[in-house]
């Protein structure tokens, strides 16, 4: 489980259904732990995805976080403006990522920064930079709403030297607008939103399940076969609750699927985040809400649940994002059209 | 195992099915639903095509083919995308048909069977929706007393699909406590049908109140005889056929305002370049898919012969609610243009509500 998509590749399986499927197990442990479990991360899913042999020599055994956002540059992701100039055999990094997480348990972190500022898209690349490089300081960590076994921190690269080839990918500046380079790493994301998704499962599931429990404990029942029309407003709460967590699975589980059988999946997997980030979100709030007093105190779980859930609709694409792409995919719009 | 894709057998049904609606059911689901009728020419050539009588052993008129829900499913997609009013019109039959050969005794098929499975569409249906609020499958007021060597029906229901035309139809009634389904012939004593329901959707189809004022029926008229019948299979089969109906309605209201908010141009930009036009239209997709794949999943449970009772009412519970926000958003999308009638956008939103309130007027 540690390496799903390592394994996946070395066996030449498709494994993101069973990934996703453990991943709903894991969170409804506890989503910050598995975010915290050593080679979890989008960094080695970046890793594995475009790595060279003698790469995934180096660094496939490190656990790698990814830092993409900066402050200026969240959603717009081909906005960063830190930048990669190389100086003999090295690349000299300068900027500022926030909000990377396992920022501080990571071996090492994927960095992305432009070679080019006038080439836009072009010439955004990514690097491993392994801790300890010269320049490349942890500044602090994030004090956050929820996921709170999770770090999450900020990186200052001050003139920040790496080897040459600890680029991802070619160094080449492809001047057209959309390039494959950049493409490439938006990829590893087709990949990783059902994953997400699931984490919003996980965390959905064990608060339903919670609710349902407290809520027998006070004469709810729950009959499967009497008319949704004519059942208390908790009961036909949980059931809608129960019934969008459901949905939301089966969108993940399809998204994965198609994964598995080399269907470009791109939409379904932001389809499956999209509403897996929403639903969770709703269904969370929902439980703390029928619990009343104990959906409120922190001696039970059902609010970290609720602010666990939140992170879902926000990183790797806020739910606004997802629905993008489903619209631009779906009605067959660029971005130009749509933005 | 967990599988999304359709068998290439599935495809075809559909193919076969979507390739009829675009026939018979496009072009005319309009003028069906402002003369509040369906021509009775549109409906043989969609019986012709056997979905309900498929599974019927070939001994009693049917084609003698595996019952497949999901393929069911399938078509109950593909017509209600077509005209949700049309669909259930099509398939009435099979109220009566399908619940007598999964449960009936072997008299039973032997005598209604043959009757139904022939080459001409003959209505005949299915009455357990009741006229009060409260109204629940589960737990129905109208009753079935033992009588001699009769049961006696007391009750009223509504929403009956083709009651005024139909040779027979199954009632839906408690026992002793027990929900069971009696035969009943059109024109038994006691049994009065009433006008013609007027309802907020579904302008086309056929309904009725039908009401029982010590309605006796022969003793051999319980579905099963003396053993009764599986009441709830019926019901769980009912809800994932309304499910896929729901899921068939959405689609097509999805599919019409996809097109047109592509087209519609204001402020000199097409209207879906703006997001949250867009973002109603992804959310309408992912809603719709979603509907679906609750559907299959249910139906692929009662295909494997599983219970299916909490997966049936996840699926309706969920394309109910879905079906109207997805059909609300539809005429949203539209704005003034889908309020009027000469788009077929409010008319989705008038059947999509249906879809959480009417049980047991289709099944798989
Ligand atoms: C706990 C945590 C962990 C994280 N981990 C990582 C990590 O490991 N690596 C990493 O690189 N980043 C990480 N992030 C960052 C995360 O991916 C971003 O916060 C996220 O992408 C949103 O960016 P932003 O916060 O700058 O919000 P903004 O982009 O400023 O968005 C603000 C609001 O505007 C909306 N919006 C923006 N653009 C559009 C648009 N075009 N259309 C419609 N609405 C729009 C957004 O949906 C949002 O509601 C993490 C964040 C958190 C909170």
């Amino acid at each position: 489980m540690t390496r799903p998509s390592t394994r996946a590749k070395k066996e030449g399986l498709g494994k993101n259904l069973q990934t996703v499927i453990a991943i709903e197990e894991l969170c409804w442990g506890d989503t910050g732990l598995l975010l915290s479990w050593p080679g979890q991360g989008l960094g080695n899913a970046a890793i594995d995805a475009v790595a060279t042999e003698e790469q995934l020599e180096r660094f496939g055994d490190k656990w790698a976080a990814m830092a993409i956002t900066e402050p200026e540059a969240g959603s717009d992701t081909a906005s960063i403006t830190t930048t990669a100039e190389l100086d003999g055999e090295e690349w000299v990094l300068n900027g500022e990522k926030i909000f990377v997480t396992a920022a501080e348990r990571s071996e090492a972190v994927v960095v992305w920064a432009t070679i080019d500022k006038e080439a836009g898209r072009g010439g955004i690349k990514s690097f491993v930079v392994e801790k300890g490089s010269p320049g490349f300081k942890l500044d602090h960590l994030e004090k956050k709403l929820g996921i709170r076994a999770s770090d999450t921190g900020t990186f200052v690269l001050n003139n920040c030297r790496i080897p040459k080839d600890n680029i991802l990918g070619s160094s080449e500046v492809k001047k057209s607008k959309t390039t494959a380079g950049f493409k490439g790493v938006m990829k590893t994301f087709d990949n990783t939103r059902p994953h997400v998704a699931a984490q919003g499962l996980g965390i959905a599931r064990a608060a339903l399940e919670f609710t349902k429990e407290k809520l027998e404990e006070v004469g709810a029942e729950f009959d499967y076969r009497k008319s949704p029309n004519n059942i208390k407003s908790r009961e036909k709460d949980y059931y809608l609750m129960e019934a969008n967590l459901e949905a939301a699975r089966l969108l993940t589980w399809r998204a994965a699927w198609m994964a598995d059988n080399g269907k470009r999946n791109s939409m379904e997997a932001s389809m499956a985040k999209a509403k897996a980030g929403r639903a969770g979100t709703l269904l969370t709030q929902k439980c703390c809400d029928l619990l009343g007093p104990v959906g409120f105190s922190c001696r039970d779980l059902a609010e970290k649940w609720m602010r666990d859930a939140k992170i879902i609709d926000i990183f790797e694409g806020t739910g606004q994002i997802q629905h993008l792409i489903v619209a631009r995919q779906f009605l067959g719009l660029s971005s130009k059209e749509l933005k | 195992m967990i599988d999304f894709a359709m068998s290439k057998e599935q495809q075809m049904v559909r193919n076969e099915v979507a390739k009829l609606v675009k026939g018979v059911v496009v072009d005319t689901a309009h003028d069906m639903d402002e003369e509040r009728h369906i021509p009775p020419a549109a409906i043989q050539k969609a019986w012709e095509l056997g979905f309900s009588i498929s599974m019927i052993p070939e001994s009693y008129g049917g084609f003698g083919l595996k019952d497949s829900p999901v393929e069911t499913a399938l078509i109950l997609e593909e017509l209600a995308c077509g005209d949700m009013a049309f669909a259930l019109a099509v398939m009435l039959p099979s109220l009566f048909i399908h619940p007598i050969a999964e449960m009936g005794t072997e008299d039973q098929k032997e005598k209604y069977l043959p009757l139904y499975c022939g080459e001409t569409y003959k209505p005949c249906t299915l009455a357990i929706q009741e006229p009060h609020v409260g109204s629940d499958p589960v737990d129905l007021e109208t009753t079935a007393e033992r009588q001699g060597k009769a049961y006696v029906l007391n009750g009223k229901k509504c929403f009956v699909p083709g009651a005024a035309k139909a040779g027979h139809m199954l009632v839906a009634a408690a026992l002793d406590g027990e929900n069971n389904l009696f035969i009943v012939s059109g024109d038994v004593p006691g049994m009065t049908v009433g006008a013609k329901e007027k309802n907020l959707g579904l302008y086309a189809l056929d309904t009725f109140e039908v009401s029982f004022k010590d309605c006796a029926i022969p003793m051999e008229n319980r579905l099963g005889g003396e053993d009764g019948c599986a009441y709830d299979q019926l019901i769980q089969k009912s809800r994932v056929a309304m499910a896929a109906i729901g899921t068939g309605v959405s689609r097509a209201s999805l599919e019409f305002v996809k097109d047109y908010a592509k087209q519609r141009v204001q402020f000199g930009e097409p209207i879906v370049h703006r997001q949250s036009v867009a973002f109603m239209l992804a959310e309408m997709a992912y809603e719709v898919d979603a509907m679906r794949l609750m559907t299959w999943k249910a139906a692929s449970r009662l295909e494997a012969g599983k219970d299916a009772a909490r997966e049936s009412y996840l699926a309706k519970l969920y394309t109910g609610e879905m079906a109207m926000k997805v059909t609300d958003y539809g005429v949203q999308v539209m704005g003034g243009h889908g309020y009027i009638r000469d788009y077929p956008v409010e008319r989705y939103y008038r059947n999509g509500r249906g879809i959480s309130i009417l049980e047991g007027i289709a099944t798989l």
